[in-house]
């Protein structure tokens, strides 16, 4: 740890930095575009399909229904593998890169 | 089944329910005490002495976000429209995700106590400063308002106070949390709130279930039967599409603009705690909205519309009456007690994110050039809540009753059109200047509150026009890329070699944390 406060990293390292940066950007934007198509999705389909969301799954569960609570599980299921892919690769990148 | 209106306790003052909220009280306070001898240090007032684990701030954050307009408002809509209300219930939710993917890891590593400490780090301070507290305080006061006036008209109805004293009574309890308790009284009277409104939710969600043999879709099938099959399909209430997509934006978006909320992710020991608190509050918070589809229409199927509609007009009253239907008045005082809870929580965030703007950003690195004693900034961060709970009080009697629920859907709009475009150029894009950071916020904001004053929402529903100069309820579908965009003209026009160099440092510090730390 006290080596990281006294000098920048080697440039190979910086360069190792640069590309985890990278990685972590494209997973974060492509996470938040599914979240959005995932969101509007359900609005253009509120807004553009009301007679297919209130079709009947089994008697009292309508598509509608059905893809609101879709919505929130999805959203769940994104957090989770984002925290999958930042506990499993990321943190172990970044702790390979300060131990240098 | 409906119940008559008449025999609801509701707007009565109910002893257990007074008895609940003392206790709530007097708990509260208990916390503020013992918070108030663990803080004697900005960091331990505006960030717990980043102390808070991960499991902890994520009910914090939960507490801090969902309001009594979750609460009461959203199972009020389901429960007089059906599935219209549950494309809010949705809405609220999906801008966590955002805010995980990418706002939370990299705010905790650049910033120390506000959000403005990340967009301020390789710019020039003054003038990113000043737009930021701006911003910062724009959200707060209003969603401050929204927050007051729904609180006076809740605690009038359910405590039989009057309006004023219900709006002094909070606002003296959120100064006291956090005048004394700062960010750790705060951040416990969130944990409180948050288990209090999931256990209220889920014991009320249980009641209602167990009338319809566990089964949910017995419960909405019920709805259709009595109510036609219309309450399962969208109907009305989303007649434009852009509309929709507008408050959607300004939802997803905003959520990861919230000053209050941002603030709380320096709480937590590192990055990683601070990735795992939004994993945690994004379950509850999900969980939570999925109860709400539960409770709206179980008052539906169990209390009625009309009855509904008789006690308050806006069907705020649908969880409550839900309540004393299924529990009796003892539980109608425990769920009045808990949407007190829900209000209190909110406002003290909102708060402390107001007097850290103004202390934090506008008298330590503004006034005094980023060089103030530590003694002296808690003095001006004490003096700003006292301040702050003062205009919030005056505020909250002076919209007595006004319509401001849109107060709130407005301050999620600046949020992502003043605070949110900002702070992702600042983070993710080396060319950013301190002039396009600035002009992203300031243009972001006022155009944000010109369009709101020419909006539908003001111009026909609050001053009774017959038609408005700009189509939209809800401005963020044009402002939140009109933010981005000045933001990234204004950069491409005025390059700052210094702020393009400081990029490698923070891109540095984003991953591997602050060297001192």
């Amino acid at each position: 740890m006290a080596s990281r406060k006294k000098r920048a990293p080697a440039p190979d390292l910086e360069q190792r930095l640069r590309m985890l940066a990278r990685e972590r950007t494209r997973v974060g934007l492509a996470l938040t575009a599914a979240v959005f198509v995932v969101y509007f999705g359900f609005i253009g389909a509120v807004a553009y399909a009301r007679d297919a969301l209130g079709a009947l799954v089994v008697p009292g569960l309508s598509v509608g229904i059905l893809a609101g609570a879709l919505v929130i599980v999805a959203s769940w299921l994104l957090t989770w593998v984002y925290v999958r892919w930042a506990n499993d690769r990321y943190d172990p990148a970044l702790r390979a890169l300060r131990e240098h | 089944m409906p119940v008559n209106e008449a025999a609801t306790a509701i707007g009565h003052p109910s002893a257990i329910a007074m008895a609940f909220f003392f206790l709530f009280i007097a708990i509260t306070l208990g916390i503020t005490y013992w918070a108030a001898r663990r803080t004697s240090t900005t960091e331990q007032f505006y960030a717990a002495g980043r102390s808070i684990t991960a499991g902890q701030n994520g009910f914090a954050l939960a507490g801090d976000y969902m309001s009594a307009a979750s609460f009461l408002g959203i199972a009020g809509l389901v429960s007089t429209t059906g599935f219209d209300g549950l494309i809010y219930s949705t809405g609220w939710l999906v801008g966590w995700p955002v805010v995980l993917f990418l706002i939370a890891e990299p705010l905790r590593n650049l910033g120390r106590y506000t959000f403005s400490d990340v967009v301020a780090l390789r710019f020039r301070q003054k003038p990113v400063r000043i737009a930021a507290a701006t911003g910062t305080l724009a959200t707060v006061v209003l969603y401050l308002i929204a927050q007051m006036v729904g609180a006076g008209g809740l605690i009038k109805l359910m405590f039989g106070l009057s309006y004023e004293q219900a709006v002094v009574v909070v606002g003296c309890a959120m100064i006291a949390y956090v005048l004394f308790g700062g960010m750790i009284a705060t951040t416990w009277v969130q944990i409180v709130k948050a288990v209090l409104l999931l256990a209220g939710a889920a014991i009320l969600a249980v009641m209602v279930l167990m009338r319809f043999g566990m089964s949910p879709t017995a419960l909405f099938a019920a709805a259709a039967e009595r109510y036609g099959a219309g309450v399962l399909a969208p109907g009305r209430l989303v007649s434009s599409p852009l509309d929709a997509l507008s408050l959607g934006l300004a939802l997803m978006f905003g959520t990861a603009g919230l000053p209050h909320i941002l603030m709380r992710f320096y709480t937590v020991p590192d990055a990683r705690a601070a990735r795992t608190s939004v994993f945690y509050a994004t379950g509850l918070i999900g969980l939570f909205y999925l109860m709400t589809f539960i409770l709206g229409f179980g008052a539906m199927v169990l209390v009625g519309p009309d009855a509904i509609r008789a006690v308050d007009a806006g069907g705020n009253m649908a969880a409550p009456l839900l309540a004393e239907l299924l529990g009796g008045t003892p539980f109608l005082g425990f769920i009045a007690a808990v949407a007190f809870a829900t209000i209190l929580a909110v406002v003290a965030g909102l708060t402390l994110s107001g007097a850290a703007a103004l202390s934090h950003d506008l008298w330590v690195s503004v006034v005094r050039g980023g060089h103030a004693e530590s003694g002296e900034q808690l003095a001006v961060a004490r003096l700003a809540t006292i301040g702050l709970g003062i205009v919030a009080i005056a505020l909250g009697i002076a919209f007595k009753g006004q319509n401001v629920a849109f107060m709130v859907s407005l301050a999620f709009a600046i949020a992502a059109s003043g605070n949110f475009p900002a702070l992702v150029l600042s983070i993710f894009w080396s060319r950013c200047s301190t002039a396009g950071a600035v002009s992203s916020m300031v243009v972001g904001t006022l155009s944000t509150l010109l369009l709101i004053a020419v909006s539908p929402t003001v111009q026909i529903d609050l001053l009774g026009n017959s038609s408005a100069a700009f189509p939209l309820k809800n401005p963020a579908l044009v402002t939140i890329p009109l933010s981005f965009l000045v933001g990234v003209i204004v950069s491409l026009l005025s390059s700052e070699p210094g702020a393009a160099a400081r990029f490698a440092a923070l891109e540095r510090r984003l991953h591997l944390g602050a060297a001192d730390e």
